[in-house]
């Protein structure tokens, strides 16, 4: 699957600048995760990639087909779940499930058919019956997948599917979306930034409507200053350098961000002295922060 | 994959009426109540003989209501559920699902439709042709709902504003203009203002086949004229100028 924009821009309103200049081209399959703070562009990226908005310019195109010209085709080919998209309340799973794959063409007996696998698959059975408002959050965030996933379109998009939802609730939706992707390409918003880490085969960085970077997590982790952290549990732990960035979490628990050879250059000191440490690679959050700089949430705009 | 228009209609008509009428039944109450209640206060205030009038009104205030509801339920599936964002970005095109949206309001006035043409046949006595004109006149006035309904529901933003719209829309279309009495009670010159609204062309249209009301050729054949000329511009508006894919 190939997505590819070329100075793909949206403003709102003439003064919001939402997308700026985007122009990326990539051959993908399985999950392409999008992280960014709050207004960082995902969202309008999503919408404008799966033709539900028009870019003010620029140009996007999916598996070579202009998103503005030929929507129409694109269309044959993309399945979306909005950000804030909920069952509706007074329709079943397997009504909900079989409508949405009579609205993309499939006859009443194919999509009931294809609705009730879906459900099983997700986990729905038993479930086909019940009026969607009686269903948990987390069920309800599965049957909206359920919807897309139970389609033909090789191209899905799932804007923060898993926003609000309980740690396991969101464990369960990973391990869906990781038996998922295998047939298709899934682009996915989230917040969660372990949850892109976990399941993106590819993550973008967004901020402020621009294109921050593109790449696997290593890839990502290579660019960075300090990919390595130092985790030491002990009270009598003491240290600076310029070139190590030193965070106290408590009194014995210190982390401490640097390069391999710096990190590595600490353990004959923590093994002499006894102290309990580990030695990881930075996580995403770790890049993430490293790359826009400052805590998530800081310069937050409103959600594009 | 060959995809089939006929389910991707019934898709609108089965999420919009059919699910809901067999998972809450009590909608059809609902339905059933507005047009019937201003007949009944009608019928009494007039001792009976508003009758055959106020049951063909009650028949064109259920096609205008059906454009107000089809704005509240567009502007609910589209703001509130976002399920409009998929259907758009779905293979379905946004003439297929207007079409299955306003079907689906049909279909959810059945029970209401089934009784007021029962009623009309028993009180309202008109000929064959006559039936067929009221037929025509229903139609257009239908479209006409349909389309305001559309066109204002790409552009509201929130079930408030589109709460707003009803409320305003419902007494301009129905209560007020002459469908439920003759435009010949209203005197002068607020006969003028009721001509502001298409629905009392559409009333002048069904009144004179029921006899309450003679407009001569020339007045039936304007009636005809700007009840279609309204419709075909608001169709044109809902089909062009509508935000289906948003700006």
């Amino acid at each position: 699957m190939r997505i590819q924009t070329s100075d793909l821009s949206k403003t709102y309103e003439k003064k919001y600048i939402a997308l700026e200049n985007l122009t990326l081209d990539l051959s993908l399959n399985g999950i392409f995760s999008i992280i960014g703070r709050n207004g960082a562009g995902k969202t309008t990226f999503v919408r404008i990639m799966s033709t539900e908005l028009m870019p003010t310019s620029g140009s996007g195109f999916i598996n070579e087909m202009d998103v503005v010209s030929q929507a129409i085709e694109v269309r044959q080919q993309i399945a979306v779940v909005p950000q804030e998209a909920r069952p509706l309340p007074w329709l079943t799973p397997l009504q909900t499930v079989s409508s949405y794959l009579m609205w993309r063409g499939y006859s009443y007996r194919e999509a009931n058919e294809k609705g009730k696998e879906a459900l099983r698959e997700l986990g729905l059975e038993g479930k086909e019956s019940v009026k969607s408002r009686k269903l948990s959050g987390g069920q309800k965030r599965k049957l909206m997948v359920a919807t897309v996933i139970s389609s033909e379109a090789p191209i899905v998009f799932l804007d923060e599917p898993t926003t609000g939802l309980d740690y396991l609730s969101r464990k369960e939706l990973w391990q869906l979306l990781s038996k998922m992707k295998k047939d298709r390409l899934i682009i996915l918003t989230t917040h969660y930034l372990e949850e892109a880490e976990i399941l993106g085969d590819q993550i973008m960085i967004l901020d402020s409507g621009k294109l921050v970077d593109i790449g696997k997590i290593d890839d990502l982790r290579s660019k960075v200053k300090l990919p390595y952290v130092l985790k030491v549990y002990s009270d009598n732990f003491k240290i600076e350098d310029n070139e190590l960035q030193v965070h106290p979490v408590s009194e014995k628990e210190t982390f401490v961000y640097g390069s391999a050879t710096k990190i590595y250059g600490l353990v004959p000191y923590l093994v002499t002295n006894k102290m309990k440490f580990t030695v990881e690679e930075a996580s995403l959050s770790n890049i993430f922060e490293q790359y826009l700089g400052g805590e998530e949430g800081e310069n937050e705009k409103e959600d594009w | 994959m060959k995809r089939k228009i006929g389910s991707q209609v019934l898709a609108s008509v089965l999420v919009n009426s059919v699910y809901a009428m067999i998972n809450y039944p009590v909608v059809l109450i609902n339905t059933l109540l507005a047009p019937l209640a201003i007949l009944a206060v009608v019928t009494f205030a007039s001792k009976g003989a508003l009758l055959p009038v106020a049951a063909v009104g009650a028949l064109i205030m259920n096609m205008v209501s059906s454009g107000t509801s089809l704005q509240q339920d567009l502007s609910h599936l589209k703001n509130d559920m976002r399920l409009q964002d998929m259907i758009v970005s779905s293979p379905t095109t946004s003439l297929v699902y207007i079409v299955g949206m306003a079907i689906s309001e049909i279909v959810y006035s059945i029970p209401t439709l089934a009784f007021l043409v029962v009623l009309n046949l028993i009180f309202v006595k008109i000929t064959l042709l006559g039936g067929l004109i009221i037929f025509l006149d229903m139609a257009t006035i239908f479209t006409f709902s349909i389309s305001l309904g559309f066109f204002l529901s790409t552009f509201t933003s929130d079930i408030i504003q589109s709460w707003g719209f009803s409320g305003i829309l419902s007494p301009l279309l129905t209560t007020i203009p002459p469908v439920y009495y003759p435009i010949t009670y209203i005197p002068y010159p607020y006969r003028y203002l009721a001509y502001l609204s298409p629905t009392t062309y559409a009333s002048e249209i069904a009144q004179s086949q029921t006899g309450f009301f003679n407009p001569g050729v020339v007045g039936f054949s304007i009636a005809w004229i700007v009840l279609l000329a309204i419709t075909g511009a608001l169709t044109y508006l809902a089909l062009k100028r509508s935000r289906w894919r948003e700006n």
